[in-house]
């Protein structure tokens, strides 16, 4: 039987970068505020001197325990969906600061085009560009409305970066300069440059120096010491929620956050939320955490699970192409970050050192930056060379042609491991009718509720953006002067390994409570009191990695969120 | 001399067992007899003078000294001895792998094993179908480039070596009448290819599955932390002036020269501040 708590101004679900700035904000604002995790209380103590390969990037310690709850996953309808059974094919994260913790840091603002794509792809090109079956849509919002909210997180995160010579419009510059420009990175922008390229530095969540966010929270200098990325920071020096709002959040004393709190259902009557069942996964004992606003800040696979577990909203039906709930699964998979490799026989750079988002870019076949009447996809995405600091056991790479194991491999993989550069494209990823979520026919997590089920495919438009890129990439990787080019294969179909929590999409945002599940407040269409927040939200997804726009979303709900509780209604 | 015998013989019988030597008839029982003593003749002796072993270096998973010996001889071929210094077994690679197979990640304790375990041509396909790890979307440069295959098998990943080296000393039997830690260097590879092609059947796991993880786990040995049983005195680190962690290069990020540093592990880092 399960314990009904007293009711709070707001639960939220997710302690990451959306649930921990919601949080925050309406801790801040005077709303009392309890956070759901399903994981376990993190702290800077929990990374100090544990810089291991094998723990953290081999062994995904810091990851979701897939044994009680994973997703299943296939290309088509017809097909019979697996479940994604190993953390070496599923990257989620969990505990306190979510995917934020042992996130990169790399840090992009994503364009005015991408949030009128629909729009302005039309505008330009003409409908025909648009083929049948892409769902794309514009999100309901602007980038010139985005700013203030992008602007805010870049702020709170204290992002260390240069402006972009091809970016967007800003109202300020990064709060911290750009990091050190290592020489890999250096022979990167030369080559851009040469080519006639707009190159500069990635701007980071590693910070450059000190820095003290408007909170109050402080966030130390990065040590370039390469374990970062599946990491958290030993230093308290990349920034993520544990740094920044989850403090921020608990210094109001209006935030209590529970760990081992497995949400499972969020309960409502009459067309509105009325809170949030969860189990203590210690102990197995069920409690209802009543609520006048109820916020989903959990990862993608999870907003999206607990509407559907709920029977919240219309679950979408790819026959029918009707409702919405799981419509428009987007993300970057196999068929993203590809490039060239560089191998290079008299260069010798320092690869073990290195940062999360230590990288050098350029965004001139980003977006709608160049012309498409000519090329078979649309959109772009940035082009990297990132020195993440390679350690040991990932420092394996050999020219192709290359047996994988034996003595030559031994030979080359030695000589090279500090002698290879990648350039690589990230591009977007459109939205189609047959990529969507919902709940698995057969596969059931510990509690014996349905796994959430993927079905997704690749089509023209994401091989031929892919092989576009690869083109560019290897084209710098020349100038740079490397010895042996490969480029990466472009593979056919998507594969099921889900790396790098780039994965988004089913609780859409736009302008029609048709084609989308949220406003541009983040506010469910069908039920006013719950807010979905996250990469949930994307349409599509942009050729950047995406964390600034979740920070700026979540900003955005927060806010929606506080008009809400004083005047209630539907924001949008 | 009596008793040592007679073990032999327990030994050699289970062998011959396990292997389906003799059902198959490809090989004369003497000739099997022979290789196996001659194996233990050599092995023993050796194994007395080895007083620079450390206390770690003894099997905690494999009970059968005979599936280590494969073990040992699979992952030499994999990762060998060359010019550039140790291979696998000189690293302690197999005892890393021991080590590995007998905690939660053998046990596949963190990973989704709930029934149905489908065993289909599409599941076949995916098996045979894999990416490399670091070709597998973002952030994916940090990791490994040995593919990784999608697990729909019931066997956690203990049970699929074990299968797994006692079919490739099969595979040895087979081909070459000969157990595969006492066959020649060339096939030996030529065994562990007809692995890697998918060219051998095993039972409730594709070969070229087992071949992935052994591949991975065998550079796993070599370069991880000599914490876990392998990269035995940061040999490994030191082929690949790798330094180990470290507390900071800030300082050094923006140099142009190759810096070179003898290599420090966890148990250093970890005593920094005590």
């Amino acid at each position: 039987m399960a314990i009904k708590l007293d009711k709070v101004d707001v639960v939220v679900v997710g302690t990451g970068w959306a649930g921990g700035i919601v949080a925050a904000e309406l801790a801040k604002a005077g709303k009392k505020v309890v956070a759901l995790e399903r994981g376990e209380h993190r702290e800077l103590a929990d990374f100090t001197g544990v810089k291991d390969e094998l723990r953290f990037t081999n062994r995904f310690e810091l990851m979701q325990n897939l044994s009680h709850e994973t997703i299943t996953s296939r290309n088509t309808l017809d097909e019979t969906a697996l479940p994604v059974r190993t953390r070496d094919e599923m990257m989620a994260g969990t505990d306190l600061g979510g995917g934020s913790v042992h996130w990169a840091g790399a840090t992009y603002r994503w364009w005015p085009y991408d949030f009128e794509m629909y729009s302005k792809t039309v505008e330009r090109y003409g409908k025909n560009k648009i083929p049948d079956g892409m769902t794309i849509q514009d999100w309901g919002i602007k980038y010139d409305e985005m700013e203030k909210y992008y602007d805010r997180w870049e702020k709170t995160a204290g992002i260390s970066g240069e402006p972009d010579p091809l970016g967007a419009k800003r109202s300020s510059d990064y709060p911290t300069p750009p990091m050190k420009e290592s020489p890999p990175i250096h022979l990167f922008k030369q080559a851009a440059k040469k080519l006639g390229y707009h190159p500069y530095q990635v701007a980071s969540a590693n910070l450059s120096e000190g820095y003290t966010n408007p909170d109050g929270q402080t966030i130390n200098q990065c040590m370039y010491c390469s374990f970062c990325t599946q990491y958290g920071c030993d230093f308290g020096a990349k920034s993520d929620a544990r740094v920044t709002v989850i403090p921020a959040a608990q210094a109001t004393n209006n935030f209590e956050l529970r760990y081992e709190s497995y949400a499972r259902r969020v309960l409502h009557k009459g067309g509105k939320a009325t809170g949030v069942m969860y189990v203590d996964t210690r102990t197995g004992q069920e409690y209802i955490q009543p609520a006048d606003v109820v916020a989903l800040g959990a990862f993608t696979f999870t907003n999206n699970r607990l509407l559907m577990l709920s029977g919240i909203g219309q679950p979408y039906d790819p026959k029918t192409r009707k409702g919405v709930i799981g419509r428009n699964f987007n993300g970057q998979f196999n068929i993203t970050f590809l490039g060239a490799r560089g191998f290079f026989n008299k260069k010798k750079f320092n690869l073990y050192m290195g940062a999360g988002a230590l990288g050098g870019t350029m965004s001139d076949f980003a977006a709608d930056n160049f012309d498409h009447t000519k090329l078979d996809f649309i959109n772009g995405g940035g082009i990297e060379l990132r020195q993440y600091g390679d350690g040991a056991i990932a420092s394996n790479h050999v020219p192709k042609g290359t047996p994988g194991w034996g003595p030559e491999f031994k030979d080359k993989s030695l000589f090279y491991a500090n002698r290879n550069l990648e350039v690589w494209y990230t591009p977007a990823i459109m939205s189609w009718w047959h990529n969507y979520l919902d709940l698995d026919p057969t596969y059931k997590d510990d509690f014996n509720d349905p796994l959430l089920r993927v079905t997704n495919k690749y089509t023209d438009q994401d091989r031929n953006i892919a092989k576009f890129g690869v083109e560019k990439c290897k084209e710098i990787m020349k100038e740079m002067g490397a010895n042996v080019i490969d480029e990466d294969d472009i593979p056919d179909e998507f594969d099921h390994i889900y790396q790098g929590g780039h994965y988004a999409g089913g609780v859409i945002m736009g302008a029609d409570p048709a084609t989308s599940a949220v406003n541009n407040y983040l506010q469910m269409w069908d039920m006013e009191n719950l807010f979905v927040v996250g990469g949930s939200a994307f349409p599509q997804f942009a050729g950047h990695h995406p964390t600034a726009t979740i920070g700026a979303l979540a900003y955005r709900a927060a806010e929606g969120m506080e008009n809400y509780l004083k005047n209630g209604g539907k924001l949008a | 001399m009596a008793d040592d015998n007679k073990e032999k013989n327990i030994t050699r019988r289970t062998f011959i067992k396990n292997t389906g030597l003799v059902a198959g008839g490809v090989v004369g029982g003497s000739l099997i007899g022979g290789l196996l003593t001659s194996q233990w003749q050599t092995r023993q002796p050796t194994e007395n003078k080895k007083t620079t072993k450390s206390l770690q270096e003894a099997r905690v998973f494999f009970s059968r000294e005979e599936d280590f010996a494969v073990l040992e001889a699979a992952t030499e071929r994999i990762f060998p001895k060359d010019d550039n210094g140790p291979g696998a077994v000189e690293l302690g690679v197999p005892y890393y792998i021991d080590k590995q197979l007998a905690g939660s990640w053998g046990t596949n304790a963190k990973e989704y094993m709930k029934d149905p375990f489908i065993q289909t041509q599409q599941v076949h396909e995916y098996q045979h179908k894999t990416t490399k790890q670091d070709k597998s979307g973002p952030n994916t440069s940090t990791k490994l480039p040995t593919p990784t295959p999608r697990y729909q098998s019931r066997l956690n990943r203990s049970e699929i070596f074990i299968e797994g080296l006692r079919k490739i000393d099969q595979v040895s039997q087979k081909k070459y009448n000969v157990p595969f830690p006492k066959a020649e260097v060339d096939q030996q590879n030529e065994v562990l290819k007809a692995f890697e092609k998918g060219e051998v059947d095993m039972k409730g796991v594709a070969a070229v599955t087992f071949f992935h993880l052994l591949v991975q786990t065998t550079l796993e040995g070599v370069y991880s932390d000599p914490v876990y049983g392998g990269n035995k005195n940061m040999m490994g680190w030191k082929m690949k002036e790798y330094p180990g962690p470290r507390m900071a290069y800030l300082n050094d990020i923006d140099k142009e020269d190759f810096i070179l540093m003898e290599p420090e592990g966890l148990r250093d880092y970890q005593s920094h501040g005590s």
